[in-house]
């Protein structure tokens, strides 16, 4: 599917959406609203938004513990997924599992997961699922440069690759695993070097231009519905918070995370494009933000007035409600 | 009605289930090769070639790709060729299967059997002859099934397949060839029922897997010494059914759990301390529980003889609790 000036307005919604959210998060966070760990997506919007603007709705996503931002570019909703941090029971989870959990099924969207990689076996399991039905949803798995590491990485890429399924593997390489830059803990700089093990391509990208991205896992996309298997796909990219709320980020310059904040803004880089081509007029962005805005605001209202999970609630869904079988 | 081997029992649930379910496939190593390391997927990949998978070695793998077919509405049946191999996928059981309902607030449903051939068979040592029940057990959201019998063998499979919920079918390998009636067609056993093998009126004693079949002989046994001895099957692990292990020591007074896992912080562990706390005023005597030393399995029959628990066990353990 080409860019559009309509999905581009669209896009950049979207990664303003995820900005504006987990700001919100983090200020509702300061003021003990938000409990948990907090891990912020603020600098990786481009790789969300860019991958799902390929994505239909019954196409899967699996995600990560920095997840918040595959969520709302899958189309779940800010207000639930607020609530859910707030530990309420309307959140999307029911209060049961918190922002490395989140998931909405009824978008395909199955879960962010607290565990490194663990999403990558998943992801390809429902890939496998869709071949056997014989439709031609994909799966999409985000994951970091440190899952890389995990055996989940090398064991589910490699089903992948066996037998030919539509799954796209992308990897957010934001550089740092945790505290620790990728160069003291590995030995290829590139992720994506490592799809010619298992026969696949593998593409290195720019995660801040979300062009580049829509782009390259749109071939990607294309190739896993129409039965050419999977891709792996390494988004370079940056997060401009720690890795969690309360990081003291000694690991890295104040300079390094400023230059990545005023010259690769994925939202700013994105503005520019559009900008330059006329598609989004001044009047176009304050709209666009304003909603943005406004909706986030609304989320927190909706958390905020939402009831809290009881007593009762705590030993459901641990299995199913009913479990005769007929 | 008809008699089948223990392995048959469940090559025949599968063909049952698979026949029924186009959501059901199999998965796991050497699954299509001679009909499967325990002949148990034999016949599966003539008859349905679409739905069985023979994978790399690659534990986490295969119960990843289970975890994500089965929330994606499919039913994988998962072979873990050894027990033991299950712990190269942990995180796959533990931390995917085993908590995705819960921490989606019902949204994910994984409905997966994953098929853990367990216990000594050939002495292969300590890292091919675990059973490991109780790990399991501790982890909510799982559902441990350990069927004695080939009729179980074949009910509680087909009650595994149909399961929402994850199940772990622990099946021991050296009662892979007894030999028993199993009825033909449908034939379900609901997950979470134990079922008394024997009545008897003067000691219960609750058996775990290969332990029935022991408990009932060391029963036979017993009726010389003048003890009337009632054999519980437990069948499920978790769900564990309370109601019938209770209400058989509340009649007989005298409790005896035995499994061939070390019983320390074993399954026996846990059926015992329910029992002790449920049926305290009708216990004449303390529970005894039986199970293996705490050691691993060693390779020499010398010293694995030493391990498993056998008849002798038994019936030394409902003498001591009568006396």
């Amino acid at each position: 599917m080409a860019l559009s000036p309509e999905l581009c307005k669209k896009m950049y919604k979207d990664m303003w959406r995820i900005r504006l959210f987990e700001e919100e998060a983090h200020r509702q966070t300061s003021l003990g609203s938000v409990v948990g760990a907090l891990h912020m997506y603020c600098g990786e919007e481009a790789v969300a938004v860019g991958v799902c603007g390929n994505l239909r709705d019954d196409d899967y996503v699996l995600g990560t513990h920095r997840s918040h931002g595959h969520c709302i570019a899958k189309g779940a909703k800010p207000s639930e997924m607020m609530a859910e941090l707030f530990g309420k029971s309307t959140g999307t989870c029911a209060g049961k599992g918190g922002s490395m959990h989140i998931a909405d099924f009824s978008l395909n969207m199955l879960g962010a997961n607290g565990i490194v990689g663990a999403g990558i076996g998943p992801a390809t399991g429902a890939a496998l699922a869709s071949k056997m039905r014989g439709t031609d949803q994909v799966s999409v798995c985000f994951f970091g440069d440190g899952a890389a590491a995990r055996g989940t990485f090398h064991e589910g890429i490699g089903f992948g690759a066996l037998w030919k399924l539509p799954v796209i593997y992308v990897c957010e390489n934001n550089q740092y695993q945790q505290w620790v830059p990728r160069s003291n803990v590995a030995v290829l700089d590139s992720v994506a070097d490592m799809a010619g093990s298992y026969a696949i391509p593998g593409i290195s990208i720019d995660g801040q231009d979300i062009v580049e991205v829509y782009e390259v896992v749109g071939q990607a996309v294309e190739r896993a519905r129409n039965g050419g298997g999977p891709t792996l796909v390494e988004a370079k990219t940056y997060r401009f918070h720690g890795h969690s709320l309360g990081d003291e980020e000694q690991y890295r310059s104040s300079d390094e995370v400023d230059s990545w904040k005023n010259d690769r803004d994925p939202i700013t880089l994105f503005h520019t494009v559009m900008a330059h081509k006329a598609w989004l007029t001044e009047e176009e962005d304050a709209a666009i933000q304003d909603e943005a805005k406004t909706e986030i605001t609304d989320a927190v209202k909706f958390a905020e007035e939402s009831p809290y999970p009881t007593a009762v609630d705590v030993t459901t869904d641990v299995l199913a409600p009913e479990q005769e079988v007929a | 009605m008809k008699t089948l081997t223990f392995s048959g029992a469940l090559c025949e649930a599968l063909h049952e289930e698979m026949e029924r379910d186009e959501s059901v496939f199999v998965m796991g190593e050497d699954v299509i090769t001679h009909g499967g390391p325990y002949k148990v997927t034999d016949g599966i990949a003539e008859r349905f070639p679409e739905r069985i998978f023979e994978t790399p070695i690659a534990e986490a793998g295969i119960v990843g790709l289970g975890v994500g077919a089965a929330m994606a509405g499919m039913s994988p049946v998962v072979e873990i060729m050894y027990m033991d191999f299950v712990t190269c996928a942990m995180d796959e059981v533990v931390n995917q299967a085993a908590k995705m309902r819960y921490m989606t607030g019902g949204q994910a449903s994984v409905p997966m059997v994953i098929r853990l051939p367990c216990g000594v068979g050939r002495l292969l040592a300590a890292q091919h002859s675990q059973i490991m029940e109780s790990w399991f057990m501790h982890v909510p959201g799982l559902q441990v099934v350990v069927p004695s019998t080939p009729s179980d063998a074949k009910g509680l499979l087909k009650s595994a397949v149909r399961s929402p919920d994850p199940v772990l079918f622990f099946e021991y390998k050296r009662i892979y060839t007894s030999k028993g009636e199993v009825p033909d067609g449908e034939h379900i056993v609901p997950i979470g029922k134990a079922d008394i093998s024997r009545e008897g009126e003067d000691a219960t004693v609750v058996a775990i897997g290969p332990m029935v079949q022991k408990s009932l002989e060391a029963a036979v046994l017993l009726e010389d010494d003048g003890y009337d001895v009632e054999v519980v099957d437990v069948r499920s692990l978790s769900p564990l059914d309370t109601e019938t292990i209770c209400e058989s020591v509340n009649r007989t007074g005298h409790a005896v759990v035995c499994g061939e896992d070390s019983s320390f912080a074993g399954a026996v562990s846990e059926i015992a301390a329910m029992i002790g706390e449920n049926c305290f005023d009708s216990l004449k005597a303390p529970v005894t529980r039986i199970g293996s030393p705490h050691v691993p399995m060693p390779f020499s029959a010398e010293l694995a003889k030493h391990v498993v628990p056998e008849v002798a066990n038994v019936t030394e353990a409902v003498n001591r609790v009568m006396a």
